[in-house]
């Protein structure tokens, strides 16, 4: 266990944006809440999953909802840890420490938000080792780990407690519809997980990973180096395409932002189109009509300048953007998890063949 | 016949133009004052004398940068009360939360929480505690401060909770500034409530100011309306404008773009504005800059105003060219000082200006001071100074086929008259002062950002445009010339019943006064 540094709160921020593959929401918020904590002298402490005991229980939370709401009700650590507070009343057991649901975009930072309130330490890891859309999309899903009980709590006092769900199909309709009703946005705590299950089942390593791929954009832009190549680098990444946003298509369906953008190159990619297509987070992404990338390797699309990265809801007309493909965690690129994760759980008729060799 | 004068008040001229119906019909350049009127009044009166018309000018527009470098540079701006009203959601993100410090404690008066606001379907999140909004507005009136910002979550769909706290300010404290955030920004509470807080601390000085510039207009016997530019290339009344000096961000580079728009006859084009120190590329469509969809930060505050997409260059007239010991330009400039530093005007340095004057591009001062440069040194300057044009043109473009490019500013001698990638350079006359022209050509406009539910795509947009062009009325545009100018929608994830995130923007001519 060590303490994490108010400067690695800011690293984990730009890394988990980027791991977010265009989902999870921005961390902005988030972030805002933990300097106001850090200001106030909190300090939150990371764990490794080997110092938890096999029969420790972990919280695995995140915010449910609609990013949009989510710029209007802002995010507040009071409620993320009344989720988890409710989920002990219910086991009536303790939780030894919280973990994040998705180390992309927001919820990287979520889990940190409850330690500061509840005084736990936050297991370095998480259980997608990026972002995805749906419930059954976890390395805990993977695993064919139980999905309830769940915990979901609105800042107004209103709480819901999901004691079973016969799949995660269901889990996701009951709590969605919860989620709904109380505004579009909830703290949840999942199912919770045995300190055997982490270190089996969860994908380890992820905070510092997420910190180490922030720390390395930030040391660019210092030394004016280039912040992309930086992230490559760190992240054992390969870069994509470059070049122009000149088409933008969204649609909403099932609850899901779907659409495609579409890339003209620039630089050493000129005269040639990338084309990419994401439901939430980037799915497939093909090179003059061929595939050239696909889930669960990580699809990011960075500001070709800065390396922020770019949501799938802020992509627009115009933007230069690199697209580059991290590694996914091996256990994704299992046969039960491509089942899971791969691109036919997206609806797309292909079969998953890695950028990484 | 119809007259407007148009005036940019930059950080180094203030420049005016008299629009006789479509015809430029004078034009002039004086410096910028310290106290910015005298510069204005400086104008309209040489102005005058050139085109006696210019007297019985219909509208006068000025643009100015006055209100944004009050808050770039810390001065004039007034204490604030915030108003939030949303709890118990986002307590722990209080308003200023993400401040620069320095500029947060300058302003920050007073904060107030309270419980109310609203959901993104219009459904209260919890009752307005108009008990606590009245206690607030009593300390607000005790403690002697003149200007509130208030933001209330999810105002744009519902503003009911901004609109009663401001009754209540109105009832307990009737000689208070109100700034209601709906009325100024989109969704994103932080950021629209940055906004409210920016325009209420220079609330004091926007009234100050528009108040010397109608005097200055007065003193020059000019008895016109005037109206302040915005960031969008349309304007508002001064009366109004004053209430909303935020809106007038960035309303140079826009203005100038509009100009160039206008002088060419082109809506669709890139335009390059050369100053003396920096370049802005920027791409004009139907008439109007393109927008960035990004957050602008403002003196460090996040904002989500709507700003035209620009690329900037350190490239301008007096930018510094140093041969030794390999050629480089810029990106330091000498600025205001080009008169007095530059070769051609006497001074020892070179600059692109002696580089320009020495290829004979322009005829500027002293051309025997350059004769001495090596023509292998002009070659390779000017070489380098194309090439950054080229690629920042290329990076502006929005597909790869090439697009005419409007060259405008005092510094426009530099854009080459071929570029790769650029179908044709346009050099129009008056080009030096096409801010002026920009700013005298604004029109009116209204907008709406809103979420609608169960509604087709297209009643959803006819909606919001209904709303949009209200607001332009109420703005001062004459309905029967209005025109849609963007409709953007965003279908929005999670969210039930087909819920569409709708944004119309119209555009109107100003209405003749009555």
């Amino acid at each position: 266990m060590r303490p994490v540094a108010a400067e690695e709160i800011e690293s984990l921020a730009i890394g988990a944006w980027i791991l977010g593959t265009g989902g999870g929401g921005s961390p902005y918020l988030a972030l805002l809440n933990m300097r106001q904590l850090y200001r106030k002298g909190v300090v939150c402490q990371l764990m490794e999953a080997s110092e938890l005991a096999d029969d420790d229980l972990v919280a695995v939370v995140s915010n449910m909802g609609a990013p949009l709401v989510g710029q209007e009700r802002l995010t507040d650590p009071k409620t993320m840890a009344l989720a988890v507070t409710m989920m002990e009343e219910y086991l009536g057991r303790k939780f030894r420490a919280v973990m994040s649901l998705e180390i992309g975009g927001g919820n990287s930072i979520q889990p940190f938000m409850a330690a500061a309130m509840l005084d736990l330490p936050v297991i370095d890891g998480d259980c997608m080792g990026r972002a995805f859309p749906e419930a059954q999309m976890t390395s805990f899903a993977i695993h064919d780990l139980r999905m309830y009980p769940l915990t979901l709590a609105d800042v107004r006092d209103n709480a819901v407690v999901v004691a079973r769900a016969a799949s995660w199909k269901w889990m996701e309709r009951i709590s969605r519809k919860a989620c709904v009703e109380v505004g579009s946005i909830a703290s949840t705590c999942k199912a919770p997980r045995t300190g055997k299950e982490i270190k089996e089942c969860a994908i380890l390593g992820s905070t510092t990973k997420a910190i180490g791929i922030g720390r390395a954009v930030q040391a660019a832009r210092r030394t004016h180096r280039d912040p992309i190549e930086a992230v490559l680098e760190v992240a054992a990444g390969v870069k994509i395409f470059s070049g122009k946003i000149h088409d933008i298509a969204r649609r909403t369906t099932e609850g899901f932002l779907r659409g495609t953008a579409s890339i003209e190159g620039l630089d050493g990619f000129r005269g040639h189109t990338f084309s990419l297509a994401f439901q939430n987070e980037f799915a497939v992404g093909w090179l003059d009509g061929e595939p050239r990338v696909m889930t669960p390797d990580l699809i990011c699309v960075l500001d070709t300048v800065s390396g922020d990265a770019i949501g799938t809801e802020t992509l627009r007309y115009g933007q230069r953007v690199t697209v580059i493909a991290l590694p996914a965690p091996p256990i994704l690129l299992t046969p039960k998890g491509i089942e899971h994760v791969g691109p036919r759980a997206f609806g797309y008729d292909l079969d998953f063949r890695s950028v990484f060799p | 016949m119809r007259r407007r004068i148009g005036i940019d008040v930059g950080g180094t001229n203030t420049d005016a133009v008299l629009l006789e119906e479509d015809v430029v019909a004078a034009a002039v350049k004086t410096p910028t004052t310290v106290d910015v009127t005298t510069g204005i009044t400086r104008a309209l009166d040489e102005l005058v004398e050139r085109a006696p018309g210019a007297r019985v000018a219909q509208a006068v527009m000025i643009g100015t940068t006055h209100f944004t470098n009050a808050v770039v540079q810390r001065r004039d701006l007034g204490r604030v009360a915030a108003v939030r009203i949303g709890l118990p959601s986002g307590a722990s993100l209080p308003p200023f939360v993400d401040w620069p410090e320095d500029l947060a404690e300058l302003v920050r008066a007073e904060v107030v929480m309270l419980e109310g606001g609203h959901e993104f379907d219009g459904r209260p999140l919890v009752p307005f505690d108009t008990r606590g909004m009245r206690a607030a507005a009593r300390r607000i009136r005790d403690a002697g401060i003149r200007s509130v910002a208030v933001a209330a979550v999810f105002s744009p769909l519902n503003a009911s909770g901004e609109e009663e706290a401001a009754a209540i300010l109105q009832e307990e404290c009737p000689d208070v500034a109100v700034t209601l955030s709906h009325r100024l920004g989109r969704i994103g509470l932080l950021e629209r409530e940055n906004a409210a807080l920016l325009n209420a601390c220079l609330i004091e000085l926007a009234r100050t100011t528009t108040r010397a510039f109608t005097h200055a207009l007065r003193a020059s016997g000019i008895a016109a309306p005037l109206y302040l530019t915005q960031n969008d290339g349309t304007v508002m009344l001064a009366e109004v404008a004053e209430t909303y000096p935020v809106y007038s961000f960035a309303s140079g580079p826009t203005n100038s773009m509009r100009g160039a728009a206008f002088l060419s006859k082109r809506d669709e084009a890139l335009v390059i504005d050369v100053g003396g120190t920096t370049t802005d590329i920027g791409s004009l469509r139907h008439g109007f800059p393109r927008e960035a969809n990004n957050v602008v930060e403002i003196g460090g505050v996040r904002t989500l105003f709507r700003m035209p997409d620009l690329l900037s260059l350190g490239l301008g007239g007096g930018t510094l060219v140093k041969p030794a010991p390999s050629l480089t330009i810029g990106p330091a400039s000498v600025g205001y000082r080009l008169t007095e530093q530059a070769l051609v005007f006497g001074g020892d340095v070179l600059t692109v200006t002696d580089v320009a004057v020495a290829a004979g591009l322009i005829d500027l001062g002293d051309r025997a001071r350059v004769a001495s440069l090596p023509a292998s040194l002009v070659m390779e300057a000017l070489a380098r100074i194309r090439a950054m044009i080229e690629e920042g043109v290329d990076r502006m473009k929005t597909d790869a086929g090439e697009a005419p490019l409007i060259a405008v500013g005092g510094g426009s001698f530099l854009v080459p008259p071929r570029l790769a990638g650029v179908s044709e350079v346009l050099n129009v006359p008056h080009q030096a002062v096409a801010n002026a022209v920009g700013a005298a050509i604004a029109q009116v406009s209204g907008e709406v950002d809103q979420i609608f539910q169960d509604l087709s795509r297209d009643e959803a947009i006819a909606r919001a445009r209904r709303a949009a062009e209200d607001k332009a009325v109420a703005a001062g545009a004459d309905r029967a010339t209005i025109n849609v100018v963007e409709v953007e929608d965003l279908p929005l994830a999670y969210l039930p019943g087909n819920s569409l995130r709708t944004r119309v923007r119209v555009v109107g001519e100003i209405a003749r006064q009555p």
